[in-house]
């Protein structure tokens, strides 16, 4: 029993339950529609938590990622005559075999030179969506068609919320099955020590790709998530912004915390909304609310609070 | 035939030389210790042989097979396991986790099975754990085994290196100061440790300071100096050695080894 309270796995079943009841206490299709947005970011941050947290390796880049999903399924239907659900699928591929292929020589870089490298991995998207017009409608962005499945039309915050929320739920699983395997162990190795994790015949480059291209499928689907809920997709979508704001979202939360990066999505999302109240100074709250929280909860949110607990208790 | 043979090996750093033509075998089954002052190139030499430098001259080979260059965890696939002297534990792990990536090799490895936890891998997972849980046994960490690494002292940590280093089931072992930090009833157990995995066939190349623990298990001791190897033999040859009593042993050193061998 307190085996499983302290594995992966306990996470995953609280989020399911959070996902199911938390419609019933939210009070309008607003919120609920909230609610949708933070599952389609905690989506990305729980495979990107994988890269970042488990395996250690830093990307700024992947709201390119991100940007493949939200083309493809706006490309798909439109130039292609592909169904949605088809384009998505091939979405993710397609941002799994751009991770494959970029991955391989970029991940050889480590620390500050990984992160400058991804970072211009995620400005090449961006330029790619701004400047291909004749396919992506250039810097106006396009429409996103429907998503129709079994004759039914997906559309509307109710119909997103489920669908991103089953899918978070699905993604936090798969995270903690990796997470609990082989190659989890691989990868939390290797961010402690590569040389060891080499020695003890890990082959390092391979283990940080696959993270690499987990994440960016999870990525990509978020974005087809995101595109076809807004009904609309733009360079913005992908922009360098968005890359930044998914890690911080990411280290807010707590890095190797699956929960961890949910609630830094939630914060990201819904801070925003709380903080227009403060109008012009909007920003100025929530840059000193990141930093308040970063100086208290170094390790982010969730496992700061955990070891507090933890510590209260002994 | 020799588990390990290492011939003319030679590396610099920046014009410093830091390994010159060094050779020497080790057979199955033997603790081959390599002794020398701080800086001789002990640490050096084992990073070669574990392919984390390339080496400028020579070669080194497993089992007869020429594997000068290969990357370690091709080296591991061979065979070859060491423990750091500048610890290398993963620290944010469990004692246990620790060793359960020291099975790694031996672990199928089909990371679609791992997206979707088939039921192959938790039977897999609990058989590393039971593996993972012998090792702490043999080297009397049990008590810790689900305790973060990084916070075992360092005489624990010393003794998990050993048990993550066996865990790949080596026939060479190569063990860096593995009693430096120990107290006298923590390196006593270490000297037993070595000796069972001695017996049970793997090659074991140890580097120590603990002259002692040297002198008593080891069969052949090889001396470094400045990169070079002054002396080898047994344990009486090399503590009566004049060469190596002014570069490393002293007076000093000499009747405290002396005394090891009673
Ligand atoms: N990566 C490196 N870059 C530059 N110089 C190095 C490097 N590794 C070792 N050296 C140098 O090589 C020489 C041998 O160092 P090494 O660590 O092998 O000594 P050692 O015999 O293990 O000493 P100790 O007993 O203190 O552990 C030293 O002069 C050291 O400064
Ligand atoms: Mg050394």
């Amino acid at each position: 029993m307190r085996r499983f309270l302290e594995g992966p796995y306990a996470g995953v079943l609280a989020l399911a339950i959070l996902v199911a009841v938390l419609p019933l206490a939210l009070p309008s299709l607003f919120y609920l529609r909230i609610a949708a947005l933070i599952g389609i970011f905690a989506l990305v941050v729980v495979g990107l938590n994988l890269l970042i947290g488990y395996a250690g390796q830093v990307s700024l880049g992947h709201a390119g990622f991100f940007g493949v999903g939200a083309y493809a399924v706006a490309i798909g239907p439109t130039y292609l005559g592909l169904p949605a659900w088809l384009a998505l699928i091939a979405g993710a591929a397609i941002a799994g075999l751009i991770a494959f292929l970029v991955g391989r020589p970029i991940l050889r870089l480590r620390g500050h030179y990984l992160a400058v490298a991804t970072l211009g991995m995620g400005l090449l998207f961006a330029m790619v969506f701004a400047n291909e017009s004749a396919w992506t409608g250039g810097p106006d962005g396009m429409p996103v068609p429907h998503l129709d499945l079994f004759g039914f039309r997906m559309s509307g915050a109710r119909t997103w919320y489920w669908i991103s929320g089953v899918s978070l739920v699905i993604g936090a699983w798969v995270a903690a099955n990796v997470i609990a395997s082989p190659t989890g162990r691989a990868l939390r190795a290797i961010h402690d020590s590569e040389t060891a994790a080499q020695v003890l015949g890990i082959d390092v480059a391979r283990y940080k790709l696959i993270a690499f291209v987990l994440s960016a499928v999870y990525a990509a689907v978020a974005g087809a998530y995101l595109a076809m809920f807004d009904g609309l997709v733009t360079p913005e979508t992908a922009g360098f912004l968005r890359s930044i704001e998914f890690v911080t979202m990411a280290v807010l939360g707590g890095l190797g915390s699956t929960f961890g990066g949910i609630v830094g999505a939630a914060l990201l999302v819904l801070l925003p909304q709380v903080l227009t109240v403060f109008q012009d100074y909007e920003h100025i709250a929530l840059g000193l609310i990141m930093i308040v929280v970063m100086i208290f909860l170094p390790a982010g949110i969730v496992p700061s609070l955990a070891g507090l607990l933890r510590w209260r208790r002994s | 035939m020799s588990m390990l043979a290492v011939e003319g090996l030679g590396i610099t750093f920046g014009g410093v030389t830091a390994l010159a033509d060094v050779s020497f075998e080790v057979k199955p089954a033997e603790i081959f210790a390599i002794i020398g002052p701080n800086g001789a190139g002990k640490t050096t030499l084992f990073n070669v042989i574990s392919g984390l430098y390339p080496p400028r001259q020579g070669r080194v080979r497993l089992n007869g097979e020429d594997v000068t260059g290969l990357p370690p965890d091709r080296l591991a696939r061979r065979g070859l396991s060491r423990t750091f002297q500048n610890l290398q534990v993963f620290f944010r792990m469990t004692v246990a986790e620790n060793i359960m990536v020291g099975r790694h090799l031996h672990e199928r490895r089909n990371v679609l099975a791992h997206l979707f936890t088939l039921p192959s891998v938790l039977a897999q997972n609990r058989a590393t754990r039971a593996k993972a849980e012998n090792l702490l046994a043999f080297v009397d960490l049990s008590d810790l085994a689900d305790r973060t690494a990084g916070s075992l002292p360092y005489g624990a940590l010393r003794r998990l290196e050993i048990a993550r280093a066996l865990a790949t089931e080596p026939k060479l072992l190569l063990l860096d100061e593995p009693a430096a930090g120990c107290n006298p009833v923590e390196t006593e157990e270490i000297d037993n440790v070595i000796q069972k995995i001695a017996a049970s066939g793997v090659a074991v190349v140890l580097v120590e300071h603990d002259m002692k623990l040297v002198m008593k298990i080891s069969h052949r001791i090889h001396v470094l100096d400045r990169g070079r190897t002054i002396a080898q033999g047994s344990a009486a040859d090399v503590r009566n050695n004049e060469q190596v009593i002014a570069a490393y042993l002293g007076r000093h050193g000499q009747r405290e080894a002396a005394r090891a061998q009673d």
